[in-house]
């Protein structure tokens, strides 16, 4: 079980993968990670994760607090630093792939005092295609409230944010990620403080994007719903313990290995 | 004589209705001064608009307090430029000169935060009294030693200290004009990486947008119009050109895009004012004038905003108080329970639910029966989502289809309707 390190390796076309990854190995991956390793001072908060999604899945990072799962979905878009490991998304370096991808935070980093309606938030998810100078008209607003209509907060568009409840902060995230209208979907803990109905209509708007041949990767806290909701799942614990298809690979056995001893626990709770 | 009993009174009658009708003043507010008292204002304006609208975006980055860091830290630069000029040439008044000592102590002073900041466990406030308390001893024992020096001529840089447009050249102001403008300028290009960064660095990073190089850009903004408002507005006070308009802009709007507009013409405004008013006297300080100006619109807006003001808070309140009533009162009437509250039963009257007499009307009864829906869906709400309902203040008393998004309204009809 104890990693050693990787020997460096190019990940390109006509190069074999590794054995285990074979199967789900393909140079056009939306999201392909390879001997990722992160550390907070002198700690690895992730060590040689190796870890490559099917396009068109939908995929739960699964782990006990402190695994890295939110560590490994910043690391692979650049926003904590990785000491080593390589990131490919759509084959692209992830650096020039960024416009494919969208990105909803947690939503406990925000400061939801600061001055901008629920419709404001949504543009966001333009700016990128806006660059400095273009002028955000009236058609961008109309692509706004479709967005926002989509997660059933249209109503809502002229609301300061901090006059939101949790779940609909959570759905007006979900609508800037739609705006952004990107590939590969990536979300933090979406389920986190948010009630059922919104659990269930964020859930309804992510299959549609599935349907329509998008990727998803959430980071999940609720293994009870892990089956329900996702196709594939990660089950991490700094190292990459198991991934694949969700009926392969989320085991009892696997689960103990992830969490430990910790696993009544969290059954316990989640129950 | 009526005004024996105070021999000044009919002099400070004179000097009050003077200022008021002074030819002066209103010739400085129209810009008809002459060239040079117009030119000042106008590079005050321009000054006050850029440094509102680069504070408006300190403030969302939470960082206000640096451009207070920046500020002081320009006296040592300023000295030593002084010094260096009065030594070579005999005359260190030279601006430009000064405005980059200032400048490059201030981006030391800058570096110095940075550094502590970023590789000490220290947090940023404790870093910006370090910095800032430092570099302006640094500057203090430097003006002494100006004071002692063998030129005549040190009047230049005093000022700097509180602000003086009187004394101003008009190469100056067209400086201080031209570099305000293009700060302006270059706010309003970067305004889209600014409001992004601020709001949620990670979530920027992720739209192409280097939080490093923007925080750096933001600052070099903020130090640009720190130095260049040296001269109006003076090192002391010019923190509050760039802190006042953007707390006034937060008062009267919750969007990003408006903030920074408002903050600018707060700004505006106040240096504009500023600038006129100490036109008129000499040794009159433009700076503490300025922040005494916005000042005062702060404490219009504090009580007027119609977002965050008392006055709107009390109104709130009000409201509050007689929505309560009314809940409670219509809620009694589908209990069929008589009301006694007197302020119950005005509130009632006056919606037109009940008569004059205390009877129900028509209306009054279709309210209650959709006052106990509400209270119904409401008190479901609560039950099934206690988070969500203490998160976002649902007491209940505002109409559910207003609160909630219509999926989760349905959803609470559906389960009543079980029931």
């Amino acid at each position: 079980m104890l990693d050693s390190v990787k020997p460096l390796r190019v990940v390109g076309a006509g190069q074999t993968p590794p054995a285990g990854e074979r199967a789900a190995h393909d140079v056009d991956s939306p999201l392909a990670i390879t001997g990722l390793t992160v550390s907070y001072g002198g700690k690895p908060a992730l060590l040689s994760v190796d870890f490559t999604v099917p396009a068109g899945a939908m995929v739960a990072i699964v782990g006990p607090n402190g695994a890295g799962k939110s560590t490994l979905i910043k690391a692979a878009l650049g926003i904590v630093p990785r000491i080593a490991g390589e990131v490919r998304v759509f084959g692209a370096p992830v650096e020039r792939a960024m416009a494919r991808i969208a990105y909803v935070p947690q939503r406990a980093s925000i400061d939801w005092d600061f001055p901008a309606t629920v419709i404001d938030v949504v543009s966001m998810g333009f700016y990128r295609r806006l660059g400095l100078l273009r002028l955000a008209g009236n058609r961008y607003r109309q692509k706004a409230l479709d967005c926002l209509e989509r997660v059933g907060m249209a109503a809502f568009a002229a609301r300061q944010i901090g006059q939101l409840s949790g779940g609909q902060q959570q759905r007006v995230f979900i609508a800037r990620a739609l705006a952004q209208d990107a590939d590969l979907y990536i979300l933090d803990e979406p389920f986190a403080g948010v009630d059922a109905v919104t659990e269930r209509a964020i859930v309804a708007v992510l299959k549609d994007l599935q349907a329509r041949g998008k990727t998803i990767i959430c980071v999940h806290h609720d293994l009870g719903t892990v089956q329900d909701y996702f196709d594939h799942v990660l089950l991490l614990n700094v190292r990459r313990i198991a991934s694949g298809p969700v009926a392969e690979t989320f085991t009892p056995a696997k689960l103990q290995e992830t969490y430990g001893g910790r696993l009544v626990a969290v059954q316990g709770a989640g129950a | 004589m009526a005004d024996g009993w105070w021999p000044f009174r009919a002099q400070v009658r004179e000097t009050v209705m003077d200022a008021l009708f002074d030819q002066k003043l209103m010739a400085a507010l129209f810009f008809s001064a002459g060239y040079n008292t117009t030119l000042v204002t106008i590079g005050a304006a321009l000054l006050g608009a850029s440094a509102g609208a680069v504070g408006a975006f300190m403030m969302l980055r939470k960082r206000s307090l640096v451009s207070d860091a920046i500020s002081h830290a320009t006296l040592p630069g300023l000295a030593l430029a002084f010094i260096v000029m009065a030594l070579a040439t005999g005359d260190g008044r030279f601006m430009p000169g000064l405005m980059l000592g200032a400048a490059l102590s201030a981006w030391l002073g800058l570096l110095a935060l940075e550094w502590v900041t970023r590789r000490t466990r220290l947090t940023e406030d404790v870093a910006i009294g370090a910095v800032l308390s430092v570099f302006f001893g640094l500057g203090v024992t430097l003006l002494t030693v100006i004071q002692v020096m063998d030129t005549g001529r040190r009047a230049g840089i005093g000022g700097f200290l509180l602000g003086s447009t009187a004394g101003m050249l008009r190469s100056e102001a067209e400086l201080i004009a031209v570099a305000a403008a293009l700060c302006g300028v270059a706010v309003y290009v970067l305004r889209r990486p600014f409001t992004l960064v601020s709001f949620d660095p990670a979530y920027a990073a992720t739209q192409g947008i280097s939080v490093r190089m923007t925080d750096l850009a933001l600052l070099a903004l903020a130090l640009i119009v720190t130095v260049i408002g040296l001269k109006v507005a003076g090192l002391v006070l010019i923190v509050a050109l760039t802190i006042l308009p953007p707390v006034i802009a937060r008062f009267w709007t919750n969007r990003p895009g408006r903030l920074p507009l408002i903050a600018a013409a707060v700004g505006a405004f106040s240096a504009y004012a500023g600038a006129v008013i100490s036109s008129l006297g000499p040794g009159l300080p433009t700076g503490a004038l300025i922040v005494l100006v916005s000042f005062a619109v702060f404490v219009v807006s504090l009580v007027f905003s119609p977002l965050r003001g008392l006055l709107a808070g009390q109104m709130e309140m009000l409201a509050l108080r007689a929505r309560v009533h009314e809940r409670q009162g219509l809620l009694a009437m589908a209990r069929d329970e008589p009301v006694y509250d007197r302020m119950t039963l005005r509130v009632l009257r006056r919606a037109g639910f009940i008569r004059a007499d205390g009877v129900p009307t028509p209306a009054g009864h279709a309210a209650a029966k959709a006052a106990q829906r509400e209270e119904t869906l409401w008190s479901l709400y609560r039950r099934l989502f206690p988070d969500e309902a203490a998160a976002g203040g649902y007491h209940g008393l505002t109409p559910i289809n207003d609160a909630l998004p219509s999926d989760i309204v349905r959803d609470l009809e559906a389960r009543v309707a079980v029931h």
